[in-house]
C-alpha cells in the first residue's frame, strides 16, 4: 500500500519536464509545411481605416498572403455565452469590417514562410486612417457617459449612513493592469480532413473549442484544441482572442498549418486587461464600531466592443454583518481594448477600496483595525441570509496577528523605526467565494499497474497535474509515480477551466468517481470466465491498493485480471455534477499583515514583511497552494506599489508595454513572506473538503499595504500604485 | 525587422572598412539596446558590423594612472575587475545597479556609451519624435512623462533621459572615448562626448562617419577618496534611474579637498555638476554642506508634467551619495 499524499507537499509531478525542456508549449510545435503569422496593428484608437496598401509588403521575400477586412474570410460571432462555454470578451470577430475600436486591434495579418520574413512584410503595410478622438482614461469615459450593470441592496442604506454616528466617504481609484504571464498568447493551427487541430496557450480547452465551433460553423466534435502546458495566464488566456481566430481562418485559407505568437507590446493591447476603476466607498457605523451602513459604488472603464463589469462590490455584500447596504456597477465606454477576468476580478481591487475604507473607519472610531473587523465579523452570509459552510475568518485573525506580532503596535502615526526606516504596520482581510461546477474524468487501470487519468482540463502553472495524480494515487492506493495525468486536450472527458478558483474543488471529485468505477470496473472482469476470481459474487470482492481481494486472503492483480481476458484495461468514467450542499454559501476568507519601510531620505517604500492566514478548506498539496498565495501575495505588493498600465492621455496607446517599464515586482523586492493555511476541510463542498486558492491572497493585499503607509507617513494614498512620488514632501 | 547584411570583423582596422561605404552601417557588440530596436523597427540599419571578435576586451592600466577599458569589456566583467572595484567603486557599483545580470552579462563597455534612450514615444515607432523624425516635434514635452524623462539639460525639441548608469559614474570620474577610423584615431573627452539635445536631439553624440569606439580610458583616481554611487527607483532592480548620483569626495581632516557629482536619471546626457563641486570645496563634510549642494545642482532644473518629483528625489540622492562617498574617504593625513 503505498502512503498517502493528500495533505504532504509532493513536488510537481511535471516539473522535470518544464526544467529539462521537455514540456512543450503552443509555439513548441512546428508541424510541417508550416507558416508564420505576424499582425499590423491600429495605430490609432478610434475611427476607421480608409485603405490598406500592402503592395510593397505583398513583393517581399517569403511573403504568402496578408489578410485584412477586404479579403479575410467571413466568420461568426460567439454568442459569448458562460453557460453554452464559448464565451469572449472581444465579441467582434478579426477584421469583420473597417471600424477601429482600440489601438493595437488587429488591421491586417501577414502570412509568410518565416517569422522574420511575415514581421518584415508587416512593417511595409501602409494603412491610412480617419481618427476620431480617443477617449483614453475613465475620465473620458465618464465624460461622454455612463451606464449602471446592477444594483445590490438590502435595508436603508442611506438611511443606516445618516444615522451613523462615524462615518467615512471616500474615492479610491485603480489603474489599468495587464496580464502578463510569461508565454506570450500563441497559436499553432491545421486542418486535417476538415478537423481543425489548435495548440492554444488558454486556460480553458473546451471553452477554446466551443468558441472556435461557433466562429468556423462547426460541430465541437470536428475541433481538436492542445494545451499541454500553458505559461500561465492570469485570467487573460480564459477566453479566445482575435489573433486565435485570424491564425485558424489563414491556415485554412491557405491549405497549411499557420503559427502566430502574440508579440509582447500587443499583450497590453489586445488580449484583454484589468480595467480602470473609481470606487465610492461610505461606510457609517455606530461609536461602538457596529456597522450601519455600506455603500460600494463602483465604475470601470469597458470597451466600445463589448461590456465588461468589474465586479468590485462582489465581496462587499458577504463580508461584514451589516443590515445596511448598497452595491452598485456602472461601465463607462473608454477606447482601449476590452477587458477581462484578471487574477482575482472585482475583489482583487474592490477589497483595495473597502479594506482602505475599513482602516480610515477604525482610525475615525480611534479603534483597533483589527478590533473592528471582529466586531463585525458575521458567520452567516448577509447576501442571502444563508450560513457559511466553513468560515475560520476569526481563527485567521488570530493567528496571523500573533505571528505578526500585532499587539506590539503602536498605532501613532510614525511612531515605529527601523534605523533609516519608519515602519508602517497594516492589515487587511481577504475573501474569494468558492465554487464547483460539474466535470467528468476517465480512468485506465493497466496491467502493469498504471494509471491513467484524462480530463479535458489543463494546467496553468498551478500545480494541476500534481494534484490529480496525487487524488488518483491516494485512491486507487497506488504510487504517485504509477499515475499518468492527461489533461490539456479538449478530445478528452469534460473538464473545467483553469478560473475562479474552482478547478481544485471541481476536478478532484471526478477524479474520484473515475478511479472508484475503474477499480469497480476491474472486480467486474475478476469475476468473468477465466479471470482469476471466476465464478465469485462482484459484491464480496473488494479493490484495494492496485489489487482486487475476496474474503479468503486471495487476492488479484491487474495483470492477473486483464491478462486472461486479453483486455487492455479497465476503464472508469466519472460525472460529478458539481452539486454542493444545499443551504449554505461558500466562501474562502484571510488576512493579511504587512510591515513597510519607508526611508524618507531617499524616498524609498518596501514591503519588509507579510504575514497571511488563509482558510482555503483542506489542503491538497503544501507545496502548491502555498505557491499561489504566496504568488498572489508577490503580485498584490506590485499592484499596491507600482503596477499600471499607463496611456498617453491623448492617443489612448499605452506608453509602459515592455517587461522593463511595465513594473511588476524582482526577487529583490521580496519581502519576508509567512503563509499560514488553516487546513480545515470543507465537506459540504466536496468528499476532499478542498476549496480553490489561487486568488484569495491577492484579495485586500494592496490596502494592508496602504494602510500599512498612512502608519508610516500619515498619507492616505487612494489612489493605486503608491509610487514614491505620492509620499514625497511637493518642494 | 528588416533585411540587413551582417559582416563580422576580426580587428577594428577592418571593422572599420567593413562599415564604410553604407550610411545606414551599425555596429553590432551586446546588442541589447540595437537588436532591440532593430526588433521594434525604430532602427533599421542596412548593414550591421559584429565587433566582437575584436581584441577589446581588455582591462590595462593606462599611461595617465587610470585604466583603459576595451570597447567589448562587458559589464558583467568591469564591474567586477579587482582595479575597479578598489579604486573605482562608485563604476563598480554603478554598473551592477544597471539592468540584471543577463544584460550586464551581455552588454559591453562601448555599446552602454552608445545606449539609445527608452523614452516611449521614441520607441513606438509611430509618435512624433523629433530624436528619431527631425522635425516631427516632441511626443513626451506634452506627455506621460515621469519615469525615464530629464528634468536637466531638456529643450523644447526633447526631453529624454540619458538611461546609462554607468556613463554617469565615468562622468565622475572622467574619462576620454579613444575612437578609430580609416584616417586613424582620436581622443573624445568624455564629457563632451554625449551632445545636449538642443534644436537637434537626432545627433547624441561626437562619433563621425565610420568612427569605431576601442576604448574608454578612465582618469587617474582622486586620491584617498570614497565614492558611491546612489540609484533611486520604484523597483528594487531592473528599472533605470528615477535619479541617481554619482559621488566622488576626498577629504582634508573634516573639510572636503575635492568633490566630483554627476547625476543620473534626470539629465539628457550623464549630467557632470561642476558649480556644485566647486562650491563644496573647502567646506565641512556635513549634511548643510551637502544639502547646498544638492540645490546648487538642480537650481536649474526644469519640471514637466509627471516628472517634477525628480527634482527633490535627486537632491535626496546628491545628499546621500556625497554623505556615503565622505564617510569613505581617507581623512588625508
Amino acid at each position: 500500500m503505498s502512503t498517502a499524499t493528500i495533505g504532504t507537499a509532493v513536488p510537481r509531478v511535471e516539473g522535470i519536464d518544464k526544467l529539462t525542456g521537455r514540456a512543450r508549449y503552443a509555439a513548441d510545435f512546428h508541424p510541417e509545411g508550416m507558416a508564420y503569422g505576424y499582425g499590423v496593428y491600429s495605430t490609432i484608437s478610434r475611427g476607421r481605416v480608409v485603405s490598406i496598401d500592402t503592395e510593397q509588403a505583398q513583393q517581399m521575400p517569403g511573403v504568402i498572403e496578408i489578410f485584412h477586412h477586404d479579403n479575410f474570410p467571413e466568420l461568426h460571432r460567439s454568442p459569448a455565452s458562460f453557460p453554452e462555454e464559448n464565451m469572449v470578451d472581444e465579441l467582434r470577430t478579426p477584421f469583420e469590417d473597417d471600424v477601429v475600436h482600440y489601438a493595437g486591434q488587429f488591421v491586417a495579418f501577414v502570412v509568410a514562410e518565416t517569422f522574420e520574413q511575415a514581421r518584415n512584410a508587416a512593417y511595409r503595410v501602409r494603412v491610412d486612417y480617419d481618427a476620431e478622438s480617443a477617449a483614453a482614461t475613465l475620465a473620458d469615459g465618464r465624460a461622454r457617459g455612463t451606464t449602471e450593470a446592477n444594483r445590490n441592496e438590502r435595508g436603508d442604506a442611506d438611511a443606516g449612513f445618516s444615522s451613523a454616528e462615524v462615518t467615512v466617504d471616500a474615492t479610491y481609484t485603480t489603474p489599468v493592469e495587464t496580464h502578463n504571464p510569461m508565454e506570450l498568447h500563441a497559436t499553432t493551427a491545421y486542418w486535417r480532413d476538415g478537423r481543425l487541430v489548435v495548440h492554444e496557450s488558454t486556460q480553458g480547452v473546451i471553452f477554446a473549442r466551443n468558441t472556435l465551433a461557433k466562429n468556423f460553423d462547426l460541430d465541437p466534435s470536428q475541433i481538436e484544441i492542445h494545451a499541454d502546458f500553458i505559461g500561465s495566464g492570469f485570467g487573460g488566456k480564459l477566453w479566445l482572442w482575435p489573433h486565435c481566430l485570424a491564425t485558424c481562418a489563414a491556415s485554412r485559407e491557405l491549405g497549411r498549418p499557420v503559427q502566430f505568437m502574440l508579440p509582447r507590446q500587443y499583450m497590453f493591447t489586445t488580449s484583454g486587461h484589468r480595467p480602470e476603476t473609481s470606487q465610492h466607498l461610505r461606510l457609517g457605523a455606530t461609536r461602538q464600531g457596529v456597522l450601519t451602513s455600506i455603500m460600494h459604488e463602483s465604475i470601470n472603464s469597458t470597451s466600445s466592443i463589448n461590456t465588461f463589469v468589474e465586479a468590485c462590490g462582489g465581496s462587499t455584500a458577504s463580508l461584514y454583518a451589516c443590515d445596511n447596504l448598497r452595491v452598485t456597477h456602472a461601465t463607462a465606454v473608454v477606447d482601449r481594448g476590452t477587458p477581462t477576468p484578471m487574477r482575482a476580478p472585482g475583489a482583487g481591487v474592490g477589497l483595495f477600496a473597502l479594506e482602505s475604507a475599513m482602516d480610515e473607519l477604525a482610525i475615525a472610531l480611534d479603534m483597533d483595525p483589527l478590533a473592528l473587523r471582529r466586531k463585525n465579523f458575521t458567520e452567516v452570509d448577509p447576501d442571502g441570509g444563508k450560513p457559511f459552510s466553513s468560515n475560520h475568518m476569526l481563527e485567521c485573525y488570530d493567528r496571523a496577528a500573533e505571528r505578526f506580532g500585532w499587539a506590539d503596535r503602536d498605532p501613532a502615526i510614525g511612531s515605529m523605526r527601523d534605523g533609516d526606516e519608519i515602519l508602517g504596520w497594516g492589515l487587511a482581510a481577504c475573501n474569494w467565494d468558492a465554487m464547483r461546477n460539474p466535470c467528468d474524468a476517465r480512468v485506465t487501470l493497466r496491467p502493469d499497474g498504471s494509471a491513467t487519468v484524462h480530463c479535458a482540463t489543463q494546467d496553468i502553472g498551478t500545480g494541476t497535474y500534481t494534484i490529480i495524480a496525487q487524488t488518483a494515487a491516494d485512491t486507487l492506493g497506488i504510487d504517485i509515480d504509477r499515475v499518468h495525468v492527461a489533461i490539456g486536450d479538449s478530445t478528452f472527458p469534460h473538464g473545467q477551466i483553469s478560473g475562479g478558483s474552482w478547478a481544485t474543488a471541481s476536478i478532484l471529485p471526478a477524479v474520484i468517481g473515475a478511479c472508484k468505477a475503474a477499480s469497480d470496473r476491474l472486480i467486474e472482469y475478476a469475476v468473468k470466465d477465466g479471470a482469476p476470481m471466476a465464478g465469485a459474487n462482484g459484491d464480496d470482492l473488494i479493490y484495494e491498493a492496485g489489487v482486487v481481494k475476496n474474503g479468503q486472503g486471495d487476492q488479484a492483480s491487474a495483470k492477473a485480471i486483464l491478462k486472461p481476458l486479453s483486455l487492455p484495461s479497465a476503464v472508469g468514467d466519472f460525472h460529478s455534477d458539481g452539486a454542493t450542499e444545499p443551504g449554505y454559501s461558500y466562501g474562502s476568507f484571510g488576512v493579511h499583515f504587512v510591515e513597510i519601510g519607508w526611508a524618507p531620505d531617499i524616498a524609498r517604500l518596501r514591503a519588509r514583511r507579510v504575514v497571511s492566514a488563509v482558510d482555503a478548506g483542506a489542503i491538497i498539496n503544501d507545496r502548491t497552494a502555498r505557491n499561489q498565495v504566496e504568488g498572489a501575495i508577490v503580485m498584490g505588493l506590485g499592484s499596491a506599489l507600482f503596477e499600471a498600465t499607463e496611456y498617453d492621455e491623448r492617443t489612448a496607446r499605452p506608453v509602459n508595454n515592455n517587461y522593463a517599464e511595465y513594473l511588476v515586482p524582482v526577487n529583490a523586492d521580496m519581502p519576508d513572506l509567512d503563509v499560514i493555511l488553516l487546513d480545515h476541510p470543507d465537506y459540504k463542498l466536496n468528499e476532499l473538503g478542498a476549496r480553490g486558492i489561487g486568488e484569495i491572497g491577492l484579495t485586500g493585499i494592496q490596502a494592508a499595504v496602504a494602510n500599512a503607509v498612512h502608519h508610516a507617513t500619515g498619507k492616505r494614498i487612494r489612489d493605486l500604485p503608491i509610487m514614491l512620488d505620492k509620499l514625497m514632501e511637493t518642494s | 525587422m528588416r533585411q540587413f547584411e551582417y559582416k563580422r570583423a576580426e580587428d577594428a582596422r577592418a571593422a572599420v572598412a567593413a562599415h564604410a561605404g553604407n550610411d545606414a552601417a551599425a555596429y553590432l557588440a551586446g546588442g541589447t539596446t540595437l537588436i532591440d530596436l532593430v526588433k521594434l523597427d525604430v532602427m533599421q540599419p542596412e548593414r550591421l558590423v559584429d565587433v566582437n571578435r575584436l581584441a577589446l576586451d581588455a582591462i590595462e592600466p593606462a599611461d595617465n594612472g587610470g585604466l583603459r577599458i576595451g570597447a567589448t569589456v562587458r559589464n558583467t566583467a568591469l564591474a567586477h575587475d579587482k582595479r575597479v572595484r578598489r579604486d573605482y567603486r562608485v563604476l563598480s557599483e554603478a554598473l551592477l545597479q544597471g539592468a540584471s545580470r543577463q544584460l550586464r552579462n551581455r552588454a559591453t563597455t562601448a555599446g552602454n556609451v552608445m545606449q539609445r534612450v527608452r523614452c516611449s514615444y521614441f520607441r513606438d515607432g509611430i509618435s512624433p519624435c523629433n530624436k528619431r523624425e527631425p522635425g516631427t516635434g516632441c511626443s513626451a514635452i506634452e506627455g506621460r512623462n515621469r519615469e525615464v524623462f530629464a528634468v536637466l539639460g531638456t529643450s523644447e525639441h526633447c526631453i529624454a533621459v540619458h538611461p546609462s548608469d554607468m556613463c554617469v559614474a565615468m562622468a565622475a570620474i572622467g574619462a576620454t572615448v579613444r575612437v578609430e577610423d580609416a584616417e586613424g584615431s582620436r581622443e573624445i573627452d568624455f564629457a563632451d562626448f554625449h551632445k545636449l539635445p538642443g534644436d537637434t536631439p537626432h545627433i547624441e553624440h561626437e562619433l563621425a562617419g565610420d568612427e569605431l569606439i576601442t576604448h574608454v580610458t578612465l582618469d587617474a583616481p582622486v586620491a584617498d577618496a570614497g565614492s558611491t554611487y546612489i540609484k533611486l527607483r520604484d523597483r528594487s532592480s531592473y528599472q533605470f534611474a528615477l535619479a541617481s548620483c554619482a559621488a566622488i569626495v576626498s577629504l582634508d581632516g573634516d573639510r572636503i579637498r575635492e568633490a566630483r557629482i554627476a547625476l543620473g536619471g534626470v539629465g539628457t546626457k550623464p549630467w557632470r555638476c561642476l558649480d556644485a563641486e566647486q562650491a563644496l570645496v573647502g567646506q565641512p563634510a556635513v549634511d548643510e554642506t551637502f544639502e547646498a549642494a544638492a540645490a546648487a545642482a538642480m537650481r536649474d532644473a526644469t519640471p514637466y508634467k509627471h516628472n517634477a518629483f525628480k527634482i527633490p528625489l535627486a537632491r535626496k540622492a546628491i545628499v546621500c551619495a556625497l554623505r556615503d562617498a565622505a564617510a569613505r574617504a581617507g581623512n588625508g593625513a
